[in-house]
């Protein structure tokens, strides 16, 4: 089968363990107010792509690697195209090759049919960067327009089946960048036991000009990046590297 | 020669009795694996110099580029009596000697032409001396005046058409690196003995032109010898004999390089591979118990601080081609031995230390010879010097070293030369974009007139041009051969008579007096437009490219319609046509005989000049507007590179440096938040990057961690005294930011930084 691929990075060093080889599947459902990739959120567009072709394209990047890197499946939300990821990571794990697959989760749930597949995508997943972009329900729901509910219930099944995960956090000023919320968030994760790093990612407004080529309206406008010392603030209550 | 005093302790070998530094090296190194913890700061003497030094380049900017410039005294190895950066600081200096009376005062130097050393004065507002003039003019000619004398109207016509263009003709074509170290380990006496030998074994009696010229160069070099051994007495040292401890080898081997930058303001004058060999002798003092650590670094500090210092009078156009006033002492650390062994040592770390103890710079041009192999500990110190100071490049051991064995050094901004074996005649480069241009056009020149008809200049040979509206690819490239079959011999010819000009009125004595006599002779030719060439003839083969043509017939612009595969996304179709146009370009070059039996040589190397040459040149199939700059060295194109980093270094990685063994420069930014969340990961990651690039075979990387914001803010404000220093590598240097012209500085911000937007 193939793939929906919005575009690919040769260089990702800020995606998972060591350099990576990036794949931006198309195809989101949440609606992140700070959403740097807004042009990744429409389904089934993009360049049609098979495992077979994106191993051969990421091999290619092999002598960068090292003993850390490897390859990242990233979005719009790769778990909306979970079969192909399914396949994908499948034939990576074959050849020896580091999978790692970047989520917000927003996909999942415990019903039958998704949590069979799931098992089998992290049968051959060797890292998961699980974003939480809010701990708060209903700051959650304002920021992406969906629930966090289960999106908390895939950390805690991550954590139960002791599947690696780093834990990654926008930080927005006004928005997530609050001491309250960034302890709730610290408590949360100290209920897992899975968590091999916290990652604070400073919001920045690199992306804004794709919202104004896709002609949405884009709500943080005035928001600036956070300042030095409150990225130090919430490293620290996040417990982050 | 046995000098057990000055060589106690030294492991003997063939370099005792013959000039052989090599030999004295790998017989007598420490390699060192171990990190960064011995380094020690700089001592309160080189603060108050560094700190008075960088007074004096504040003022020197202030005052418009240039601090002070002589009208009065012809340069040379002795043209002047000693010279400190501060009298009253004199005593703190561990190594002296400058160009001329004061520091950073520019020396007049007419040899290459006294046109350009008068322009030169002028332009800062000096009054040249009208009895040098009259003695250049009336009663010696200069090498500029020499090669116009020569010239044919159709290379005349190449040259201000720029399809050949930053020739050595307007300047000292520099690039060759005398052996220092030479100095230091045998004295001038020795030197000048051996030398007298060579001259005696020249002919047998019978007078050809060879022999007869070889016979006056030998005399040249020898009394080249005598002045470096005069001008060093001036200073109080007494060089007739080998240097006995690190302090003389360092003052011996500087002595030797000030002889080179007082006599010749070649458009390269690098330092070469003087790391190791200078660590012997530190090695052995620390182990004699005559030399601390701390005073170890504050040698090599004093050094580099001399480096910094080296300064040349420059016309606006050389400023043009080559920008921030650079002058490449190149200097080389690491690399390994052909038996297998890292040449790093701890000189290694210190030289990349005075990065630290000083601040970042663009002098020396600092070159780490790289390979996976070297001890972790040192790449990863070099990474993070990269990351913090952006000041330093690293080039491929492991190509390099199978072509010019483990003793060479870098001659300009990348170029290898086997240290005291070779020179290199230096020879610019031709712009294969516009030749493409003529290719299409029958020869004439898109954008220069003929002063006569006022009709486009018939500049190339007047074949038949392409008339059809669509570009066909066959037809295109078949021309493009014949075009670059012309191009090619016109260089090669224009670069010989240049060539045979330097040698007769601006031969570099005090450099080849520290080469082998029978030395090896490399010719060094280059490419400007390379990466908008391969996908100009990657849109014409896959696109639909549609000729738009002025009331002359003359191509002017493109229309380009559908998609094409670009150089530098790892994409084989573009990366294809970029090997088979290298391999082409050499193998014409290669059909033309070179000067003095050199062996040609090319490179994908532009400085900054690739401001200049697209300037000259008009639209380009590939899209790129009229006028507008050339991506630099071999980097892809502007915009070129969808793909990431990585996509665009395996392009370039494909480049063959057998075709190129003059070099294939590559420059990189990275954004430091795209290259990894601390300093330390930061490091780590690069040496990854450089790691798998170099495994693929690539010769040379650029690398500047820093954004964009930086840059421009830079522009806007370089008052700021953080800016001072701020150094960035561009196509083959570095150079402090502030110095560059605002066109270059717009130029380096328009290019890619690699920033993903995740």
């Amino acid at each position: 089968m193939n793939g929906f691929v919005h575009s690919i990075e040769s260089f990702g060093s800020v995606d998972g363990p060591g350099i990576r080889f990036v794949i931006f599947l198309n195809g989101c459902k949440m609606r992140c107010q700070y959403c740097h990739n807004p042009d990744t959120w429409k389904c089934n567009v993009g360049d049609e792509m098979s495992a077979d072709e994106l191993i051969e394209k990421a091999l290619r990047y092999r002598p960068y690697w090292g003993t850390e890197g490897g390859i990242t499946v990233s979005g719009g939300e790769a778990l909306l195209q979970i079969d192909f990821v399914l396949e994908l990571f499948s034939k990576a794990k074959k050849m020896g090759i580091s999978t790692c697959l970047d989520t917000s989760a927003n996909p999942f749930s415990r019903d039958d049919a998704f949590i069979k597949k799931f098992d089998s995508l992290m049968a051959v997943t060797d890292l998961v960067l699980l974003d939480i972009k809010h701990i708060d329900s209903e700051c959650h729901k304002k920021l992406t327009g969906q629930d966090n509910a289960n999106i908390l219930d895939c950390a805690r099944y991550l954590s139960d089946i002791n599947k690696p995960v780093w834990i990654r956090h926008v930080l927005v000023p006004e928005v997530t960048d609050d001491d309250n919320m960034l302890r709730r968030t610290r408590e949360f994760i100290d209920t897992l036991k899975n968590v091999e790093r916290v990652e604070v990612l400073p919001y920045h407004t690199l992306g804004v000009f794709k919202w104004e080529e896709l002609g949405i309206p884009y709500k943080l406008e005035g928001i600036n990046p956070p300042t030095k010392e409150r990225i130090e603030n919430a490293k620290s209550i996040l417990g982050a590297n | 020669m046995s000098n057990k005093t000055e060589w106690r302790s030294f492991v003997d070998g063939h370099w005792n009795d013959d000039v052989n530094v090599r030999d004295f090296i790998q017989r007598n190194y420490t390699p060192y694996d171990g990190d960064e913890e011995f380094l020690e700061g700089s001592t309160e003497a080189t603060d108050k110099l560094w700190g008075r030094l960088q007074e004096l380049q504040k003022a020197e900017r202030e005052n418009g580029g240039v601090l002070d410039m002589e009208t009065e005294v012809v340069s040379g190895v002795t043209a002047y009596g000693p010279g400190y950066i501060d009298e009253k600081l004199k005593d703190l200096e561990q190594v002296v000697g400058i160009q001329t009376d004061k520091p950073l005062k520019r020396a007049f130097m007419p040899y290459g032409g006294i046109k350009m050393a008068e322009e030169a004065c002028k332009t800062y507002g000096y009054e040249p001396s009208e009895k040098l003039h009259e003695i250049f003019t009336k009663y010696h000619k200069t090498h500029n005046q020499a090669v116009f004398d020569a010239y044919t109207p159709e290379m005349r016509a190449a040259r201000h058409s720029h399809i050949v263009t930053g020739l050595p003709d307007t300047y000292g074509r520099g690039r060759i690196v005398g052996d220092y170290r030479r100095v230091a380990l045998y004295g001038i006496d020795f030197l000048i003995q051996k030398k007298e030998e060579d001259k005696a074994n020249c002919g047998n009696g019978t007078m050809t032109e060879k022999v007869v010229r070889l016979r006056e160069e030998i005399a040249e070099q020898i009394k080249a010898l005598h002045q470096i051994k005069a001008m060093a007495e001036s200073y109080g040292y007494d060089i007739s004999g080998p240097a006995k401890n690190a302090k003389e080898a360092v003052q011996w081997l500087y002595f030797g390089y000030l002889a080179a930058i007082k006599s010749q303001n070649g458009a390269a004058m690098s330092v070469g591979r003087i790391s190791t060999f200078l660590d012997i002798y530190i090695e052995r003092d620390l182990k004699e118990g005559t030399l601390t650590e701390k005073e170890a670094q504050e040698l090599i500090d004093h050094l580099v601080m001399k480096f910094r210092m080296v300064k040349f009078a420059r016309i606006p156009s050389y400023n043009e081609l080559f920008s921030g006033d650079p002058v490449w002492a190149t200097l080389e650390v690491a690399g390994t031995g052909m038996d297998g062994r890292s040449m790093v040592t701890k000189n290694d770390f210190r030289f990349l230390h005075t990065l630290e103890n000083m601040g970042p710079a663009p002098e020396p041009n600092l070159t780490v010879l790289y390979t996976k192999r070297l001890p972790e500990n040192f790449k990863k110190y070099a990474a993070k010097i990269s990351v913090e100071t952006s000041s330093i490049q690293y080039e491929n051991d492991d190509v390099m070293r199978p072509v010019w064995g483990d003793d060479y050094s870098i001659c300009c901004c990348v170029s290898a030369t086997q240290t005291g074996k070779e020179m290199q005649f230096f020879g610019a480069r031709a712009n294969l974009a516009k030749a493409l241009l003529y290719a299409i056009n029958g020869g004439k020149d898109e954008k220069f007139r003929d002063k006569v008809t006022g009709k486009h200049m018939q500049v190339g040979p007047e074949f038949a041009p392409i008339t059809s509206d669509v570009l066909d690819y066959d037809e295109v490239v078949k021309k493009y051969d014949v075009t670059l079959d012309w191009l090619a011999g016109l260089y090669v010819n224009i670069l010989n008579l240049i060539q045979y000009m330097h040698d007769k009125y601006y031969y570099e004595a005090a450099e080849m007096a520290l080469i082998d006599t029978d030395v090896r002779r490399t010719f060094a030719t280059g490419i400007a437009g390379f990466s908008h060439v391969v996908d100009s003839l990657s849109a014409i083969k896959y696109a639909k490219v549609t000729a738009i043509r002025d009331e002359e017939g003359v191509t002017t612009d493109f229309k380009i319609e559908g998609d094409f595969p670009k150089y530098g996304n790892d994409d084989e179709r573009a990366d294809k046509i970029a090997v088979d146009l290298l391999k082409k370009f050499m193998a014409k070059i290669k059909k033309n005989e070179t000067y003095r039996d050199s062996e040609p040589t090319t490179s994908i190397l532009t400085i900054t000049s690739n401001v200049v040459y697209g300037k000259a040149t008009g639209a380009l199939p590939d899209g790129r507007e009229a006028f507008k700059p050339f991506a630099p060295g071999a980097n892809p194109a502007y915009g070129a590179e969808q793909n990431g980093l990585l996509a665009s270094l395996n392009s370039v990685a494909k480049l063959p440096y057998e075709y190129a063994l003059d070099g294939i420069s590559n420059t990189q930014t990275i954004n430091p938040g795209a290259l990894g969340h601390s300093d330390e990961e930061r490091s780590e990651k690069l040496v990854t990057v450089l790691d798998g690039y170099f495994a693929q075979g690539a010769h040379h990387l650029n690398v500047n961690v820093f954004g964009v914001d930086k840059l421009k803010d830079a522009m806007e404000h370089p008052e700021k005294p953080e800016y001072a220093n701020f150094t960035i590598r561009v196509s083959g240097y570095a150079v402090k930011f502030i110095d560059l012209t605002r066109e270059q500085q717009l130029d380096v911000i328009s290019r890619t930084c690699h920033e993903r937007l995740a």
